[in-house]
C-alpha cells in the first residue's frame, strides 16, 4: 500500500499538489505510488523559474533506471522555485516523495484550480488501492 | 496483465518478498524487489545475489550424432568442448545473422542447449528442421528445469555452504554436478553480470528447498530482470532483440570469437559469414556514453551520425556502477574509434554522445 496523504490535492498522471504556509504558492511532485512504480530515480529534469504553466503542461521528465516518465503541471500558475537539491540527489523522490522529493513550486492565480483535482480517496480508488 | 502467463517454481517466493511482476517473455517474472534495481545491481558487484531465471529455454540433445549435429546448428565449436565444459554460441540464419545467442553444455552422454525464452519455440522450430537424417533425440526439457544465477564475489563462498563439490575446482565456463541444498544440480560456473558466480540447473520440485537455502538474511538477496540488464550491459554482454537480431551478424556484434569457420565442420550460416569475413563488415556494435544532462539513452531512440540516421539504440539506460547513462548501436566501420562523437534523438532534442570501448565496466569478479 502506497502512502496517500489526505492533506493533499492528486491528479490521474500522479502528480500531488500541496499547500505551503503562502495561500498562493503550492508544492508539486509526484505521488508515493507513482516513485515505487517507476523505481530509483536518476535524474529530474525540471524547468526554469519563472516558467508559466498552463494545466497539463509538460514542465519536466522524470528518468529512473528503467522508464522515463514526463511531468503535468496539475495547476496553471507561474513557476518560483525548483527544488535544486534534486540535481544532487535524485533518490529524494524515492525516499520522501512529499517532502523532500518535491519538484517545483507553483503562484498558482486561484484556490478554484484546485478544485480540478482528484482528492486522496478519488486517487487511491484511481490507483486501484 | 498476468492472464496467460506462465509462472516459474519460484513465483510464490517473488509474489512474498514483494517483486514487481511484469511479463517478459510469455512468463510473469520479478522485474525488481522493494530493494530496488539499483541497490540490487550494487548487491550482485559487492556481494551475492540471486536470479530467478527459469524462463530461459533448456533442449536436450541426445543420439550418437548429437555432437556433429550441434556443431552443425552453432557456430562455435562443440568439438572443442570436453565433457564437463560450455560454450558461448549462437544459432544462426543462413544469411549468418542471429536466430539466437545460446550456451551449450557438454556431458558425457548428452548436449545441453540453454536459450533465450523469447525465441525457444523459433529455436526449437530451427533445430527439428536440421534434424532430418541425423540420428539424435531433441528434448525440450525446459518445463521440468528451475534455474537460479547465484551472481556476485560472495557467491562461491555461499555455494559452497550448501554443497559437498568442491566449487574451486570449477573453472569459468565448466560445470559438476552434485547436491545443493540436498538437490540434485548441474552446477555451472556462468553468468550474465561479469561477476564471479554458479547458474544452479535443477528439478522443479526442489525449488522451494533451493531457494530458501540461498535466499535470506546474511545470504543471497533476490535480484530482478531489472539489475540483471543493467549489470549485464555494464559489462557489455549481448541481448537478443537489443544488440543482436536477424539482421545482425557475431562480426558486426563483436562476437567474431565464437565463430569457428576452420572447426572442420560445416554449419548454418557458415558460407556468408565466410564471405563476411573476407569482405568486411560495414557497421559495428560500439558501446556510447552521454554527459548530457538529464537524459538517458533508451532502446529505440534514433542514432544520427553527420546528420544522417545510421541506427537506433540497441540497448540503453543508467549504469548505476558508474553513475553515467550509457548505451550501444551499430555504428559505420570508419566510425567506431572510441571518441568518436554522434548524436542520439530524445524526445524531439539532439544530444551528443561518444563512442567508449567495450565493456564499460571491468572490475567485477569473474574468473576468467
Amino acid at each position: 500500500m502506497s502512502d496517500i496523504p489526505s492533506s493533499l490535492h492528486y491528479t490521474e498522471d500522479h502528480e500531488y499538489v500541496r499547500l505551503t504556509d503562502d495561500p498562493e504558492i503550492v508544492a508539486v511532485g509526484i505521488t508515493d505510488y507513482a516513485q515505487g512504480e517507476l523505481g530509483d530515480v536518476v535524474y529530474v529534469e525540471l524547468p526554469e523559474v519563472g516558467l508559466s504553466l498552463t494545466r497539463m503542461d509538460e514542465f519536466g521528465t522524470i528518468e529512473a533506471v528503467k522508464a522515463v516518465s514526463p511531468l503535468y503541471a496539475p495547476v496553471p500558475g507561474e513557476v518560483v522555485e525548483i527544488n535544486e537539491a534534486l540535481e544532487g540527489d535524485p533518490s529524494l523522490v524515492n525516499k520522501d516523495p512529499y517532502g523532500e522529493g518535491w519538484m517545483i513550486k507553483v503562484r498558482i492565480r486561484t484556490q478554484a484550480d484546485l478544485k480540478e483535482l482528484l482528492t486522496a480517496a478519488d486517487y487511491q480508488q484511481h490507483i486501484g488501492e | 496483465m498476468t492472464d496467460g502467463l506462465a509462472r516459474t517454481p519460484f513465483h510464490a517466493h517473488h509474489v512474498a518478498l514483494g517483486a514487481k511482476l511484469v511479463p517478459f517473455a510469455g512468463f510473469e517474472m520479478p522485474v525488481q524487489y522493494p530493494t530496488g534495481i539499483s541497490r540490487e545491481h550494487e548487491i550482485v558487484r559487492t556481494g551475492v545475489g540471486v536470479f530467478d531465471v527459469s524462463h530461459m529455454g533448456e533442449f536436450e540433445v541426445t543420439g550418437p550424432d548429437r555432437n556433429a549435429f550441434v556443431n552443425r546448428v552453432t557456430c562455435n565449436d562443440v568439438g572443442a568442448l570436453a565433457p564437463g565444459q560450455a560454450q558461448y554460441s549462437a544459432i544462426l540464419t543462413d544469411a549468418g545473422t542471429f536466430v539466437d545467442d545460446c550456451l551449450v553444455y557438454r556431458f558425457d552422454d548428452k548436449l545441453m542447449l540453454v536459450v533465450n525464452a523469447a525465441n525457444a519455440v523459433k529455436d526449437w522450430d530451427h533445430l527439428v528442421a536440421r534434424k532430418a537424417g541425423v540420428n539424435v533425440r531433441l528434448k525440450d526439457i525446459s518445463p521440468e528445469v528451475a534455474l537460479l544465477a547465484v551472481q556476485g564475489p560472495a557467491s562461491e563462498a555461499l555455494v559452497q555452504s550448501l554443497t559437498r563439490v568442491r566449487l574451486d575446482a570449477i573453472g569459468y565456463y565448466h560445470f559438476d554436478v552434485g547436491p545443493v541444498a540436498g538437490a540434485d544440480c548441474f552446477i555451472s560456473r556462468t553468468g550474465y553480470t561479469g561477476e564471479d558466480g554458479f547458474e544452479l540447473y535443477f528439478r522443479p520440485r526442489s525449488a522451494d528447498a533451493v531457494w530458501s537455502a540461498l535466499v535470506g538474511e546474511g545470504r543471497a538477496a533476490p535480484i530482478g530482470l531489472g539489475a540483471r540488464d543493467s549489470l549485464r550491459l555494464e559489462v557489455g554482454y549481448p541481448l537478443y532483440g537489443n544488440d543482436i537480431d536477424d539482421t545482425t551478424t557475431p562480426y558486426e556484434a563483436r562476437l567474431g570469437w565464437i565463430v569457428k569457420l576452420d572447426k572442420g565442420a560445416p554449419f548454418t550460416g557458415k558460407a556468408a559469414l565466410q564471405q563476411a569475413k573476407t569482405r568486411g563488415v560495414r557497421r559495428k556494435l560500439v558501446g556510447f556514453v552521454t554527459d548530457a544532462k538529464g537524459v538517458i539513452p533508451r532502446h529505440g531512440m534514433d542514432v544520427i551520425l553527420n546528420d544522417r540516421k545510421v541506427d537506433v539504440v540497441r540497448s540503453g539506460g543508467y549504469s548505476p556502477t558508474l553513475k553515467q547513462a550509457i548505451g550501444t548501436t551499430y555504428l559505420p566501420t570508419h566510425s567506431v574509434t572510441p571518441g568518436t562523437g554522434f548524436e542520439i534523438e530524445v524526445r524531439g532534442k539532439r544530444v551528443p554522445a561518444s563512442v567508449v570501448a567495450l565493456p564499460f565496466y571491468t572490475g567485477g569478479s569473474v574468473k576468467r
